[in-house]
C-alpha cells in the first residue's frame, strides 16, 4: 500500500486554510456592493470556481495530447481527474450564477454566453463520462477518452463565440468594463483583493483535488491489477 | 501495387454509393424521419407565418442534424457488423483515405436528404425564400463541418458497448458551433438581414469546417488502430 | 516469411501474448492449434497488421510491423470469421472494390480466375445477402486471394459450416496450398486441419507451446499430438 506523500497531507491542510481566509475576506471583510447588497459576495465564489473550472477543462485537453504523444496512462489519469474536478467545479459556478442572477437578473437562467457555454462544457463532460463507461480496454478507454476531450477543446471557443452572437447580458466586471450589461459594478480595492484572495484558494484546492484523484486513479489501477492476478492463478 | 490516394477514396465512395441505391435503406430511413420531424414541429411550434418567419432555418437545421446521425450510424454499422472496417484496414491505402471515402458518402447522403426535404419544405409552407445561393452555399459549409466530425465520432460510438445511442451524445455538445452558425447565417438570408448578420456567423462555420476536417483527418488513424 | 520474436501484447493489464517466438518458412502451411482464449486471434490480427504488438518484432514477407504495415498488407491475404463482405454489393462488385482498393490494374480477369477457384462463377451477379454462410466464406476467401498474396492467414475459416461446405471450403483451401503460398491457419477441426497442414503449432497461454512437422507425426495423429502438448 502507497503511503499518503507528506506534501499531499500538507497540501490538503493549507487548502483548508486558504478557502476559509477567503470565506473570511469575502464573506466579512469584503465592502457590502451598494446596488444588489450582501448577495452580491456570491460572486468571489462565483469567479473563484469559474476560474478552477476553466482551468481544468484547457488542463483536461493538454493531458489528451500528452496522452497520444506518450502513451502513458499517467496521462490519461491526470486527464480525467481534471474532466471530474471541473464538471464539479463548473456546477457549483454555475448554480452560484443562478443564485447571483435571480436578484440581479430577475431569473435564475438566461441563456447567456457565458452561462451557455458553461452549460455545453458540460454537456462534453457527460458525454466524456459516458463514452468512458462505454470501453472496456483502458487502452482504448484512454485513446477515445484524449482525443474527445481534445473535440472538446477545439469546439468549446468556438461555441463561445457563436453564442456570443446572440446579444449577451452578462456582465464583464474584469476587463474592458462595456457596462451595458444589467448587474455590472465597479470594484473597490478590497473588492480586488478579496477577489485575488478568492482565486489563489480555489487554486490551491484545485491542485490538491486533481493530486488526491490522480493518486486514486493509480490506486484503482493496482487494485485491478492485483485482482487479475489472484484470480489468474 | 498500392492504389493512389484518389483512386481508394473514390473506390470507398462508388462502393457505399451503389450498396445504398439498391437498398436505399439509410436513405429511407432518414428521408422518414425528416420528413416525421417536419410534421412535428408543425404541430409543436404551430408553423403559422409569423412563427416561420423564424423559425424556418432552426427548423430545417433541427432536422437535418436529428437525421443525419442516422444515415452516421448505419454507414458505420454496415462496415462493423460483417468485419468490413478490418477489410478496409487490410487493404493497402492511407487511413486518412478510407475516412474521405466514409465522409463523402455520409455527406453524400445528407445532401441527397437535403435536396429532398427543402422542395417539401417549400411545398409545405410554400416558403421559396430557402431557394438562394447563399442559402444553399450554407447549408453545404454546415453539412461538411457536421459530417466531418460526425464521421470521426461515429468511428468512435461503433466500437463502444452502447453504440448507436452514444453518437449523438457525443456528436451534438462538439458541432453546436456548427448548428448554431448555420441556423444564424441561414436565417439572416431568407430575412433579408444586413450583410454584416451573414459573414460574422459564416466566418466561424469556415473556421470551425477547416480545424475539424483538418483534426478528424488526423485522428480517424488512432481511433481505427487497435 | 514470417518471424516473430518475444511478441508481447497487453490489453490493458491483461496479457494475451507472452513472449510468443514464431517461424514460418516459405510454402509452410501452418495449423495454429490451441485452446479457447489462448490468443490465437489476436495472434492472427498482429500478423495482418490490425493490431499492434505491445512489445517485440514480427515480421511479414520481409517487411516489419507496425512500422511498414502498408507493404506488409499488399502482400497478405486475411480471412477471418466474418466474411468482410457487403451484402448489398454482387459478389462481382465485391470483389471488384477490393481489387480497386489493392491497386489490381485490369482485374476483370483476375476477378474470374477467383470466381472460378472458389466455384462461385454461377451466383457472380447475385447480392451476397443471399449467399449461404458456406458460399460467403467461400467468396471471402476469394477477396483475400484476389491480389495474390504471398501469405494467407485463415482465422477459424470452417467456424458455423456445415457438411457440404466444409469438403468444399477443403477442395479450395488444397487448391490455395498447391499454389505454393505460406499459410497460416487457426482451427478447432484437428482432423480437417491434419490434412491440409504440413506443420502443427499449438498456442497455449500467450506462446508456442509445441511445434511439429507433418513428415515427423509418423504413426501418431494430431490428436495425440495435441493432447500431450496441452498436458506438458
Amino acid at each position: 500500500m502507497q503511503q499518503k506523500p507528506i506534501l499531499l497531507t500538507i497540501l490538503d491542510i493549507l487548502s483548508i486554510i486558504a478557502i476559509g481566509i477567503a470565506t473570511y475576506f469575502a464573506l466579512v471583510l469584503a465592502p457590502t456592493e451598494l446596488v444588489m447588497g450582501e448577495v452580491q459576495r456570491v460572486f468571489y465564489f462565483h469567479v473563484g470556481t469559474g476560474w478552477v473550472a476553466l482551468l481544468g477543462f484547457i488542463i483536461a485537453s493538454i493531458a489528451g495530447v500528452a496522452y497520444l504523444v506518450s502513451k502513458k496512462m499517467f496521462w490519461d489519469r491526470f486527464g480525467l481527474a481534471a474532466v471530474e474536478v471541473s464538471a464539479m467545479f463548473f456546477l457549483i459556478t454555475i448554480v452560484l450564477g443562478s443564485i447571483w442572477a435571480r436578484p440581479a437578473w430577475n431569473t435564475w437562467w438566461t441563456w447567456d454566453v457565458r452561462l451557455t457555454s458553461a452549460a455545453v462544457t458540460e454537456l462534453i463532460f457527460i458525454a466524456y463520462f459516458m463514452l468512458r463507461a462505454g470501453i472496456e480496454d483502458p487502452e482504448k478507454r484512454a485513446r477515445f477518452g484524449a482525443i474527445y476531450t481534445l473535440l472538446g477543446g477545439l469546439s468549446a471557443p468556438i461555441t463561445f463565440m457563436v453564442i456570443r452572437l446572440f446579444r449577451s447580458i452578462h456582465p464583464v466586471v474584469v476587463g474592458n468594463p462595456s457596462a451595458e450589461a444589467q448587474g455590472g459594478f465597479d470594484m473597490t480595492v478590497d473588492m480586488r483583493n478579496t477577489l485575488f484572495i478568492t482565486l489563489i484558494a480555489f487554486t490551491i484546492l484545485f491542485i490538491d483535488f486533481i493530486w488526491h484523484r490522480v493518486r486514486l486513479g493509480g490506486l484503482q489501477e493496482k487494485v485491478e491489477q492485483l485482482k487479475l492476478k489472484t484470480l489468474g492463478e | 501495387m498500392k492504389p493512389s490516394f484518389l483512386k481508394a477514396t473514390f473506390a470507398i465512395i462508388h462502393k457505399d454509393l451503389a450498396a445504398e441505391f439498391r437498398s436505399r435503406e439509410l436513405l429511407t430511413a432518414m428521408l422518414t424521419f425528416s420528413v416525421l420531424v417536419i410534421l412535428i414541429f408543425n404541430f409543436a411550434l404551430d408553423l403559422n407565418i409569423d412563427v416561420r418567419q423564424k423559425v424556418t432555418a432552426g427548423v430545417l437545421w433541427t432536422t437535418f442534424a436529428f437525421a443525419g446521425t442516422l444515415g452516421l450510424n448505419r454507414s458505420m454499422a454496415v462496415e462493423k457488423d460483417r468485419g468490413c472496417m478490418d477489410g478496409l484496414l487490410l487493404a493497402p491505402v492511407d487511413r486518412s483515405a478510407i475516412f474521405f471515402g466514409k465522409a463523402i458518402s455520409n455527406l453524400a447522403f445528407m445532401l441527397i436528404v437535403e435536396a429532398i426535404v427543402l422542395p417539401l419544405y417549400a411545398f409545405f409552407y410554400n416558403e421559396t425564400r430557402i431557394f438562394q445561393w447563399e442559402f444553399i452555399a450554407v447549408l453545404l459549409l454546415g453539412s461538411i463541418g457536421y459530417i466531418s466530425v460526425g464521421t470521426l465520432l461515429s468511428a468512435m460510438s461503433v466500437q463502444t458497448r452502447t453504440r448507436e445511442i452514444l453518437l449523438p451524445i457525443l456528436l451534438f455538445p462538439i458541432t453546436i458551433p456548427v448548428l448554431i452558425a448555420s441556423v444564424l447565417a441561414s436565417g439572416a438570408i431568407i430575412n433579408d438581414a444586413g450583410l454584416p448578420q451573414i459573414i460574422t456567423p459564416l466566418n466561424l462555420l469556415i473556421v470551425y469546417d477547416v480545424i475539424f476536417i483538418a483534426v478528424s483527418f488526423m485522428f480517424f488513424d488512432a481511433i481505427v488502430e487497435e | 516469411m514470417i518471424e516473430v520474436t518475444k511478441l508481447i501484447k497487453r490489453f490493458g493489464l491483461k496479457t494475451i501474448l507472452c513472449g510468443l517466438d514464431f517461424q514460418v518458412q516459405p510454402g509452410e502451411f501452418v495449423a495454429l492449434l490451441g485452446p479457447n482464449g489462448a490468443g490465437k486471434t489476436t495472434f492472427l490480427r498482429i500478423l495482418a497488421s490490425l493490431s499492434k504488438p505491445s512489445f517485440g518484432n514480427v515480421k511479414v514477407a520481409g517487411y516489419s510491423l507496425p512500422n511498414e504495415s502498408a507493404q506488409v498488407r499488399a502482400k497478405l491475404g486475411v480471412v477471418s470469421h466474418l466474411p468482410l463482405l457487403y451484402p448489398d454489393l454482387t459478389a462481382e462488385e465485391n470483389l471488384q472494390f477490393y481489387a480497386r482498393m489493392y491497386g489490381i490494374t485490369n482485374y476483370q480477369l483476375q476477378i474470374n480466375k477467383v470466381l472460378n477457384l472458389v466455384g462461385l462463377e454461377h451466383r457472380r451477379k447475385d447480392l451476397v445477402r443471399t449467399f449461404s454462410r458456406g458460399m460467403s466464406q467461400r467468396l471471402a476467401i476469394g477477396r483475400a486471394i484476389l491480389h495474390e498474396p504471398q501469405v494467407i492467414l485463415f482465422d477459424e475459416p470452417y467456424t458455423g459450416l456445415d457438411q457440404d461446405a466444409s469438403e468444399m471450403l477443403d477442395k479450395v483451401l488444397k487448391e490455395i496450398a498447391s499454389h505454393g503460398q505460406t499459410v497460416v491457419m487457426t482451427s478447432h477441426d484437428l482432423i480437417r486441419a491434419e490434412a491440409l497442414a504440413t506443420r502443427f503449432d499449438v498456442l497455449s497461454r500467450g506462446v508456442i507451446t509445441a511445434s511439429i512437422n507433418k513428415n515427423d507425426l509418423k504413426n501418431q495423429n494430431v490428436l495425440d499430438f495435441y493432447k500431450q502438448a496441452l498436458e506438458n
